[in-house]
């Protein structure tokens, strides 16, 4: 059956029933799921549903209100963002978050120079270090913007913005990704470039996918879950997500994205 | 690239220009200059935090203050200090404060981080103004200024008004060089960042609170130097030196000449002390003293910069940082 096509990788990432409120509101709220190795698992559900709070409470960007999170088995409730991203999480962003100022190939060398064991260097010039410059260049090849390096970001198009958001992310060497709509405000070239990527990542990452374009959810998916009001509605495999008659009514049927 | 060749030449002229002025100049501009070079060294310190860090600390003269203190206070009081252990000491002491504040301040950010390095700086002019520490309100002398022997032999004598200007002048280019240094540094980028965008250098994985409490005790350490040079020279180190109002002409000095390039708050120093040494030898015109009331004058000129040169007054020289905001290349 459908199961026995998922990937049996290493659970990666693990959310116990986490939960986070704001004052009455729960805005996410016990739920629980995993990410493993090999694995796309997308997030999907309605504006609103919790998703991007989900990804915040996984990346350490918010604290928990309950629950408790795993990375590779170890217990990770708790920490603060920078220690997540340092344990090998990437997180990119809904709201493109990045250095306007700054090049594009430094956006990528400074994300990359968070990887050297320490930046408390006072004196060698940062672009004579290599491993930041050889990561920077590495990222920019996947996504294509090598032609943009010496761009500054206030100068880009919001299309080449996100892809940024997204070299940013890989330039940070992550084993699991967390990946915010990586493909709005992208032109459909972009965007099929950016899936395409997704598929290789795929093979040595864990990936968790919140994302509204249906056609990407279900071409690079493993697993769905489907986010309601803060609350897991389903989770499961495509076919089985496609075929549920919650989810068709609570997101699905009523918007016009739906699949086929 | 032809810009910057061009900088590097202006900046070359204005040091040779500053190398030569004791064999021309009489004393007084000498010392005018001295006290120049040690503002601009405050100035580029603020810099760091303001321009390059982001930090708009409201408090910085607490650091200039301490190492003033610390050289009165370990000071003999009718014989020389030693110059080597002193000046250590002293900066040692303003970073050890810088440490302590910054560790508390640095948990607050944008108008409330003004506030309390205003409110821990305050706290420090009253503690040396209302006890009887050093002198009270009143502060304390420093009748023999340090000596800068090694082993019997002496390579220059503070008391000698050309050699202080020279060692100023050199301490001034150490440390503006040092700063350029530090700011192409791993570390400078990581201050760049957080300037920029601090959350998203978090979600990076740099823990930016040691980052810029890192940068917080640099900067105090380089107020400190100033702090000692400023009581060396004019031998008198009182509470005034911590206060409110000194913290916030060099903030003016900082942003005036233009924030986040090193050599725009050292000409933001010179600028507002030539202005007020021009004004303030106005002479009496329709029976109305304008020399006396020269911060009028002051305060137009503030209107003006800020008004008419949204990059200081670097940016009416170079023009590079318009529309960019980015701090350097």
């Amino acid at each position: 059956m459908a199961e026995q096509r998922l990937p049996t990788g290493e659970v990666a990432l693990r959310a116990q029933a986490v939960a986070r409120h704001f004052g009455g509101l729960a805005a996410v709220n016990d739920v629980s799921l995993e990410c493993r190795m090999g694995e796309v698992h997308a997030v999907i559900g309605p504006n609103g549903a919790g998703k991007t709070t989900l990804l915040n409470l996984l990346s350490g960007d918010l604290p928990l209100s309950t629950g408790r999170i795993e990375l590779h088995g170890r217990d990770v409730t708790g920490l603060a963002s920078h220690e997540i991203s340092r344990l090998g999480v990437g997180r990119s962003y809904q709201k493109t978050n990045v250095f306007l100022p700054l090049t594009v190939y430094e956006n990528c060398r400074l994300a990359a120079q968070s990887r050297l064991p320490s930046s408390m260097r006072f004196f060698r010039d940062a672009m004579r270090y290599g491993a930041p410059a050889e990561a920077a260049e590495r990222v920019l090849a996947q996504v294509g913007l090598e032609s943009r390096a010496g761009v500054t970001l206030a100068a880009l198009s919001h299309g080449e913005r996100r892809q940024v958001e997204i070299a940013m992310t890989l330039a940070t060497s992550p084993r699991v990704l967390l990946l915010d709509e990586p493909l709005a405000g992208m032109g459909a070239e972009e965007s099929v470039r950016i899936v395409g990527l997704l598929q290789k990542l795929v093979r040595d990452h864990a990936i968790l996918l919140v994302e509204h374009d249906m056609d990407a959810v279900f071409t690079v998916a493993n697993r769905l879950t489907v986010m309601v009001n803060g609350n897991v509605l389903e989770s499961g495999p495509p076919e089985q997500i496609r075929a549920s008659s919650a989810v068709q009514e609570a997101y699905l049927g009523t918007d016009d994205t739906a699949p086929e | 690239m032809g810009t910057r060749k061009a900088a590097l030449v202006a900046m070359l002229a204005c040091l040779a220009a500053l190398a030569v002025l004791p064999f021309f100049a009489e004393k007084f501009y000498v010392q005018l200059f001295t006290k120049i070079l040690i503002m601009g060294i405050f100035a580029m310190s603020l810099d760091l935090l303001i321009g390059y860090a982001g930090l708009v600390s409201f408090g910085h003269a607490a650091y200039f203050g301490v190492a003033g203190y610390v050289l009165a206070l370990i000071s003999p009081q009718y014989a020389a200090a030693n110059l080597w252990t002193t000046l250590p000491i002293a900066i040692g002491a303003s970073a050890l404060v810088a440490l302590v504040i910054g560790a508390l301040v640095l948990r607050t950010s944008g108008i409330y981080f003004i506030m309390v390095t205003l409110a821990f700086s305050q706290m420090l002019f009253y503690l040396f103004h209302d006890t009887k520490i050093a002198g009270g309100a009143d502060g304390i002398y420093i009748y023999v200024r340090p000596a800068a022997d090694i082993l019997g032999w002496k390579p220059f004598d503070l008391e000698n008004v050309v050699h202080l200007y020279f060692v100023v002048l050199a301490l001034f280019v150490g440390v503006f060089m040092l700063l350029r240094v530090v700011l192409k540094s791993l570390f400078g980028r990581v201050i760049d960042g957080i300037r920029i965008n601090e959350h998203r250098m978090k979600s990076l994985g740099y823990p930016t609170f040691r980052y810029k409490l890192a940068c917080f005790v640099l900067a105090g350490a380089l107020a400190g130097l100033a702090g000692y040079l400023a009581a060396i020279q004019f031998g008198v180190v009182n509470p005034d030196m911590m206060a409110w109002h000194v913290s916030g002409s060099v903030m003016m000095m900082v942003i005036l000449g233009g924030m986040g390039t090193l050599v725009g708050p050292a000409l933001g120093a010179m600028a507002m002390m030539l202005l007020e040494l021009g004004f303030q030898s106005l002479p009496e015109m329709g029976g109305i003293n304008i020399g006396k009331h020269w911060q009028l004058l002051m305060g137009s000129f503030i209107v003006l910069v800020a008004l008419l040169l949204p990059y200081g007054l670097i940016g009416m020289l170079t023009a590079r940082r318009q529309g960019e905001g980015a701090s350097h290349g």
